[in-house]
């Protein structure tokens, strides 16, 4: 399929609106995407036409329920390319992924173990793991940056020994858009016998991650990041390890036989999804996946590449503009501040221009410590916005800058 | 000058303005000339909550009125702080705490009012109101 802008465009609602008297345009992709019609209109579709509760139910609808969410849970394995749908957990996005993988390992790990987490990491990946060590005594190593924004892989085999249990990386960072490399660290990892949990929050919207071929052991991401709804996600585990994890949540779906002496848990993958489940979300984020597959993620990743490398030309033009994270493979963000000016002021100011992005710390305290900066402006872009945006983008913050100098 | 003069002042000045990139200027230009918060005083105990840029406020009370001083890393969040400073700065804790702020919505700055914004306005008042509160107890 070709790929057109124009055409894309129009089929997400949001981009014709008008914010503070000027078009949206929204440069804030890394927080969330927006949401194509056809995302859409399949919740609509579901709540009409065939909403109902799933999985136990025996009449006509509950079966057309369930078979949507399962279907949906095929689609997640199939774009991943996992071996079995059943190592496919659905979540409520990659925050409850990565506390199930930590409360999973809380009885797994004892006081002579380490996991490795690096500094590029989202609070998320950082606190849940010290809530686990909390208990099991556990340590947590660093694996630092380099002043490009990449993570020091010299350090990371350095700090990798026989005691190392786990080792968490994100693979594309929120802050700065690095890409990682997600493969040798995993081998690497593997070699000493460590499990490697990847968060593909960041990624997903851009790469498509063949899981098979990485052998990761756990994978996950959210589905707002690609074009899907809010409040779901998946969590990929290799079943040896599902299987030796404890269930996160006790409730519905995830039991076998109740007793009041002993509940035997149900097999995967509905072991860990206790309660009634997202069902209008898994569904919405099937379709996303179809969606973006349609488009094609060669020709997703192509364009986005040209938006950055034209907007990073672009916007280094400017005077005292100063970009943070500059490794080599990235994707299309680009985290900035001007001069000495705050990010906050540079948001407010390009807001009342209609132009989302984002500002501050990006959940990610311990790269903005390492720059030793506050914050920064940061900028993320889609296969749905256009050079024409960047040069109003641009433009206009030249006239923030002079505003506020 | 009253709060209520005071705020009628700055409706009068803010007025003038044809569009928000005008407002805007005149309060990035407000918060340049704010009358800074010393050194010394620019402590965690004094920054306000909510905040994406830090934001200090001190108080301190001369004769029966009470002075206030501020600062911020970002200049719009000063201009804000400077603009509440004119109407609440040098007047007594009494009248602090009567005051009504129908100001802020006639000069088109009630979008930096809602509690979801991260420039701690709201949290700014309140903390003036807190001070009020307590130095008019002794």
């Amino acid at each position: 399929m070709a790929f057109n802008v124009n055409k894309i465009r129009e089929d997400f609602p949001i981009l014709k609106r008008k914010v503070n008297g000027y078009p949206l345009v929204y440069f804030d992709n890394a927080a969330t995407s927006q949401k194509p019609t056809k995302v859409i209109d399949s919740i609509v579709d579901y709540y009409e036409n065939y909403n109902s509760n799933i999985h136990r139910g025996v009449h006509s609808i509950s079966q057309e329920a369930t078979d949507a969410y399962e279907d949906a849970r095929k689609k997640i394995q199939k774009h991943f390319n996992v071996k079995e749908s059943k190592e496919i957990i659905l979540t409520s996005g990659t925050t409850h992924s990565i506390n199930l993988v930590a409360n999973g390992f809380t009885k797994l790990l004892n006081k002579d173990d380490e996991i490795l987490i690096s500094e590029l990491e989202h609070h998320s990946n950082i606190v849940p793991w010290q809530m686990m060590c909390e208990k099991n005594g556990a340590k947590i190593k660093v694996i630092p940056l380099t002043n490009k924004g990449e993570l020091n892989y010299d350090s990371f085999l350095n700090l990798l020994s026989k005691k190392t249990k786990l080792v968490f990386v994100n693979h594309v960072s929120n802050a700065l858009g690095t890409i990682n490399p997600i493969k040798s660290i995993i081998s690497k990892a593997h070699e000493f016998g460590a499990a490697v949990l990847i968060d593909g929050a960041q990624a997903s919207s851009h790469i498509k991650a063949d899981l098979q071929e990485l052998n990761v052991d756990f994978y996950t991401t959210s589905a707002h990041k690609l074009c899907g709804p809010t409040g779901i996600g998946m969590l990929f585990g290799k079943k040896e390890w599902l299987n030796k994890m404890p269930p996160y949540q006790g409730g519905g779906e995830m039991i076998s036989e109740v007793t009041f002496e002993k509940t035997t848990y149900a097999d995967l993958p509905h072991k860990f999804e206790a309660g009634t489940p997202n069902i209008v979300g898994a569904i919405g984020f099937g379709m996303a996946l179809d969606y973006l597959n349609n488009i094609g993620f060669d020709n997703i990743e192509s364009y986005e590449l040209e938006l950055l490398n034209y907007a990073t030309n672009k916007l280094k033009e400017i005077t005292g503009f100063k970009i943070y994270g500059e490794a080599k493979n990235k994707t299309s963000v680009i985290s900035f501040n001007v001069g000495e000016l705050h990010s906050y002021d540079i948001g407010t100011i390009l807001d009342k221009f209609g132009i989302a992005v984002r500002t501050g710390q990006h959940c990610a305290q311990p790269v903005m410590d390492y720059f030793g900066i506050s914050g920064t402006v940061r900028a993320s872009f889609s296969f749905y916005n256009t050079k024409e945006e960047i040069d109003y983008f641009c433009k206009s913050l030249e006239r923030a800058v002079a505003m506020l100098s | 000058m009253g709060i209520i003069e005071v705020q009628n002042e700055i409706v009068e000045e803010f007025s003038l303005f044809e569009d928000w990139m005008q407002r805007y200027e005149y309060m990035i230009e407000l918060g340049k000339s704010i009358e800074l918060i010393d050194p010394s005083n620019k402590i965690d105990s004094n920054l306000i909550k909510g905040c994406q840029s830090k934001l200090w406020l001190h108080a301190e009370l001369k004769k029966d009125k009470l002075i206030f001083k501020a600062d911020s890393e970002a200049i719009i969040t000063k201009g804000i702080a400077a603009v509440l400073l004119r109407v609440f700065s040098n007047q007594t804790p009494k009248n602090i705490i009567e005051a009504k702020l129908e100001f802020i919505d006639k000069i088109g700055l009630k979008e930096h009012l809602s509690p979801t914004r991260a420039n701690g306005l709201l949290s700014m008042i309140k903390q003036i109101k807190y001070y009020a509160l307590a130095f008019n107890k002794n």
